[in-house]
């Protein structure tokens, strides 16, 4: 009755345990195995520890056992480093207490030895609003511990390209790392397109006119923008290369750099502030057919930004 | 929530040395399954914690079913449960036994 | 005797609208007053009202007639989809219905029914009610929709050709009045689908008409659940049977089987044995299939949103017209789901304990649509195929083969537990409920449990083709019915039998491991992926896009 088990999967088709797989289609654990070295990653405070929220009992709501943060040690390429994820689909990846705190441990710890750089997954809506005090409090808490590893001289980077996409708090976090990544997929925000509609009414901003909402924060638009460092393709295997690459060109940390970065925000909103859409941006920085961009393949939006040049590193 | 706990007296333990594992993600329609191996390899002991009210007698047939199907012996499976289907939680219960039959290096 | 009342009447009325055209066309500001001149008191009137496409200027027009001229109307029409379909019967303007398919109006419809607002004639499937126009429900006026006119009533309806030859034949050549409203009026249309001599009036209407995108499936929203019934159902159902000739109802389990048959499909060897000819509207999940080789032909009901320069760029599959564009034709694909088809599958809403299925709930009525064509066993059927013939020999083993008829396979296929965790399997179906409120005649049934042949969970496969008794079917459908109450209540001694005699199937007794059921699996896992696929030529419309 039991016949054998089919090898299944046809040579064209990535496997869920492979490097090929989507970023985005992938739970953090696994985005976190598969971008770093095989079986080099070791978990602090693990699910087993059950160190879960001690808020959401009183709203009836489920608890995960790592509270939708995952952090850790490992290598990559043999590199020691630091890694957080969090798991966007676990309360839309928001941050809340316990989930906050580990981010902050972590770059604490990476704050006090100095040589271990940090690479956080985000996938984030922002912050909880069940956990609102909390979340907050752990977003400026993270804030500043970011600043505080970097001036320390490590180096933080952020790699964005899931569901949930990198907004509110986490958008305001990803602006203090030293270099962001991120996919076509992903979003950086603070505001996101609902609180936008809701405050400013949706002739401003139709949060269900899911073209503007790219246009806008997704992935595409920062990097050209400046708004993230690297375009990325939809794979594990894309981010880790990235990841490796911005490593490799980390650079030093000082209040210049954050004066360069207020020059550099300062020129943008010269450059593009009366501009009304996304595409009026890209039009006026040169790129030919600039309304085709968001239908362009990941091939032909790399050899756009190609043209258009590496962003400042000297800012950020 | 409900919290529900299942203990099955078994004949085979769980395959594999893996000390622990942990599958899915606590979302609406699905779950996440934490299993760790325990020193009563007669047991399999299931926990499950879940918003959703006056299923017992479901769980109670889908853990049955697990643990009459595969070794389970030795082992805790914890469940954080979103409102997941049945047939979802057999296969994240399978999932995470998956994981554990491996050996450890 | 008068042997041309219906000739005189007609051409009275003709003359009435002239009045208001030059000559057949008609001022968009006109179109009341033209339909008050044309129609008469309790006339039976077929407003478009398609699966797809809605006449919807007419539609307007007719609920602001002068109901002291026009009430009292007998609509017969497919869909009742519009707002103003209904509306025409809070007015008073329309007061019976004979229709098909009533699924964006289901809860209105309902309420208007028990409450006595609508007198109705009966709830059809697509075929029954145009068999009906030639019989017994014959429109006086048709109200239609096409894409272009030329000045003499040449009609371009195009892809979306959907019901109109049929609704246009039965109506003018029984001395019916049509009148059509279109997009745009040109000196000459790109190909005449609907003669000239056929049409009575057109009218330019100030936008294009509404059309529905109906058989997109995003493929993102496809889950790891859905993917296991479509393995199950290739492996267990496509390649045992050797289906080539087949319709698919529209549904997630069959969007990734669609999209499944270049991946999986590919690996067990099938291409060139499954799948290479459907009746089926264009649905873009079946992209990747037929760009991989797989499919021949494709006859379609209607078309899709988005899928005009796909099709085009495709004539070799889609049936085309001169000019290169889709000519789909409803009546044509239910006859070929019915006839020239081995096997319908598709997803329900309830299914009991004898296989019957509905998708009737207390509050709403969807009505039939072509459901029920497509998942029939055609009795007429006379030509053999190979899957006909094996199917026919599993339900009767021991009948002389001579005098033994084939028989369609039809699937029914799902997740044991479906939206909100309501259970897919029921004791009893709420159509019945309904048909006591209602006190209809008949419960509204989409497919009967004798006509089914397979039912598809997660769970595995249950061959009722296979089963000699009542008791063997009800214990095969208990033993795919998963979790529910209805498979709790299963006699696990019984099941395990029919597991041994191959009447329930098992995904691992196929070599199938519900592990290995992942998202992977999918040859495109998004909208954006199927875009690729076409080369770009997948317009998709703009709520399933993010570009």
């Amino acid at each position: 009755m039991n016949a054998s088990i089919d090898p299944v999967l046809p040579a064209t088709v990535p496997e869920t345990d492979s490097r090929r797989a989507s970023w985005y289609e992938s739970p953090a654990r696994t985005r976190v195995s598969l971008l770093l070295d095989e079986e080099s990653f070791e978990e602090f405070l693990g699910p087993e520890q059950r160190e879960m929220s001690p808020n959401l009992r009183a709203f009836d709501l489920p608890e995960q056992f790592d509270d939708g943060m995952i952090i850790g040690r490992g290598s990559l390429s043999r590199i020691p480093v630091f890694v957080a994820a969090q798991e966007g689909r676990f309360m839309g990846g928001a941050f809340g207490e316990v989930h906050g705190a580990k981010l902050t441990g972590l770059l604490r710890a990476a704050r006090d030895l100095r040589s271990v750089p940090v690479i956080i997954l985000f996938d984030t809506g922002g912050v909880r609003l069940q956990e609102a005090n909390a979340g907050e409090l752990a977003i400026a808490e993270i804030m500043r511990a970011v600043i505080e590893a970097r001036v320390a001289g490590v180096t933080v980077i952020g790699l964005i390209g899931g569901r949930a996409g990198c907004y509110g708090g986490g958008g305001l976090i990803a602006g203090c790392c030293s270099a962001l990544a991120v996919s076509e997929q992903g979003r950086i925000s603070v505001s996101g397109p609902e609180v936008i509609e809701t405050n400013r009414g949706v002739e401003e901003f139709d949060s269900k006119d899911r073209a503007l909402v790219w246009r806008t924060m997704g992935g595409k638009h920062r990097r050209l923008i400046g708004g993230a460092d690297v375009f990325v393709d939809d794979t594990i295997a894309d981010f880790r290369d990235t990841a490796l690459g911005l490593l490799a060109d980390a650079r030093p940390f000082s209040l210049q750099t954050l004066k360069n970065e207020q020059t550099r925000l300062e020129s943008r909103v010269q450059q593009f502030g009366e501009c009304p859409d996304a595409i009026d941006i890209w039009r006026s920085m040169g790129i030919a057919d600039a309304d085709t961009v968001p239908e362009m393949t990941y091939d032909q939006f790399t050899a756009v930004v190609g043209k258009i040049g590496s962003t400042d590193h000297a800012a950020r | 929530m409900e919290v529900l706990s299942f203990k099955h007296e078994v004949s085979k333990s769980a395959a594999g040395t893996t000390k622990q594992a942990i599958t899915g993600v606590v979302a609406s329609g699905n779950l996440e399954v934490l299993v760790e191996r325990t020193a009563s390899e007669k047991w399999c002991v299931v926990e499950i914690r879940t918003t959703v009210r006056g299923f017992n007698p479901v769980w109670e047939a889908v853990v049955d079913d697990f643990v009459g199907r595969f070794a389970t012996g030795g082992l805790l499976f914890s469940i954080n449960d979103g409102g997941a289907r049945p047939d979802t939680v057999s296969l994240r219960l399978a999932q995470a036994l998956r994981l554990m039959e491996k050996t450890e290096k | 005797m008068q042997w041309h009342k219906n000739r005189d009447a007609r051409d009275e009325r003709i003359q009435a609208g002239r009045k208001l055209s030059a000559g057949k066309i008609v001022d968009a500001q006109d179109t009341t007053r033209l339909l008050e001149a044309v129609i008469r008191k309790g006339d039976r009137v077929c407003l478009e009202g398609d699966n797809q496409k809605q006449a919807d200027l007419l539609s307007s027009a007719l609920l602001a007639v002068d109901t002291a001229v026009i009430s009292d109307l007998h609509m017969v029409q497919s869909g009742v989809v519009l707002p103003e379909h209904l509306d025409l019967f809070e007015r008073g303007v329309a007061t019976k219905l004979d229709y098909a398919y009533s699924g964006p109006q289901s809860a209105r419809i309902a309420t208007m029914l028990f409450g006595g607002k609508i007198q109705l004639g009966a709830v059809h499937t697509y075929l029954e009610l145009f068999a009906r126009y030639f019989i017994d429900l014959t429109p006086n006026v048709a109200l239609i929709a096409a894409v272009s006119a030329d000045r003499d009533g040449n009609l371009y309806t195009g892809p979306n050709t959907e019901d109109t030859p049929t609704v246009v034949e039965a109506t003018t050549f029984k001395d019916g009045i049509v009148v059509a409203q279109v997009n745009e009026i040109v000196d000459k249309v790109p190909r005449v689908d609907i003669p000239g001599d056929r049409v009575h009036f057109v009218v330019k209407a100030d936008k294009p008409f509404f059309v529905e995108p109906l058989f997109t499936r995003d493929p993102a929203a496809i889950t790891e659940t859905q993917i296991l019934t479509a393995m199950l159902a290739i492996k267990g159902i496509y390649a045992p049977y050797g289906v080539k000739r087949l319709n698919h109802g529209i549904g997630f389990s069959t969007a990734a089987i669609e999209l499944l048959l270049p991946t999986y499909g590919e690996a067990l060897g099938l291409k060139g044995k499954i799948a290479s000819h459907f009746a089926l509207n264009p649905h873009p999940a079946l992209i990747p299939a037929i760009e991989s080789g797989w499919v021949e032909q494709i006859h379609s009901f209607g078309s899709e949103v988005g899928m005009d320069d796909y099709i085009r760029a495709r004539p070799d599959v889609y049936f085309t017209g001169p000019d290169g564009s889709l000519r789909s034709n409803r009546a044509f694909s239910q006859v070929a789901g019915l006839y020239a088809c081995d096997m319908f599958i598709g997803s329900t809403l309830q299914i009991d304990l004898s296989g019957n299925s509905s998708t009737v709930t207390t509050n709403r009525i969807a009505g039939f649509g072509g459901a029920p064509n497509m998942g029939s066993d055609a009795r007429g059927r006379r030509h053999p195929s190979d899957p006909w013939l094996k199917a026919g020999r599993e339900a009767d083993p021991d009948g002389l083969p001579a005098l033994r008829r084939g028989r369609k396979l039809v699937v029914q296929i799902g997740e044991t537990f479906g939206e909100k965790n309501v259970p897919l399997f029921v004791e009893k179906l709420d159509a019945l409920a309904l048909a006591e409120k209602l006190k209809l005649d008949l419960a509204p049934v989409m497919i009967y449990g004798d006509d089914v042949t397979h039912i598809v969970t997660e769970e595995g496969i249950a061959n009722l083709l296979l089963c000699r008794s009542a008791d063997e079917r009800e214990q095969a459908i208990r033993g795919v019915a998963g979790y529910t109450d209805v498979g709790r209540g299963r006699d696990k001694a019984m099941v395990s039998q029919l597991r041994e005699r191959g009447i329930i199937v098992r995904p691992e007794d196929l070599g199938i491991d519900p592990l290995q059921a992942n998202r992977n699996l999918l040859a495109a896992r998004s909208i954006k992926d199927i875009v690729r696929w076409s080369g770009g030529l997948y317009a998709p419309p703009s709520k399933f896009r993010n570009w």
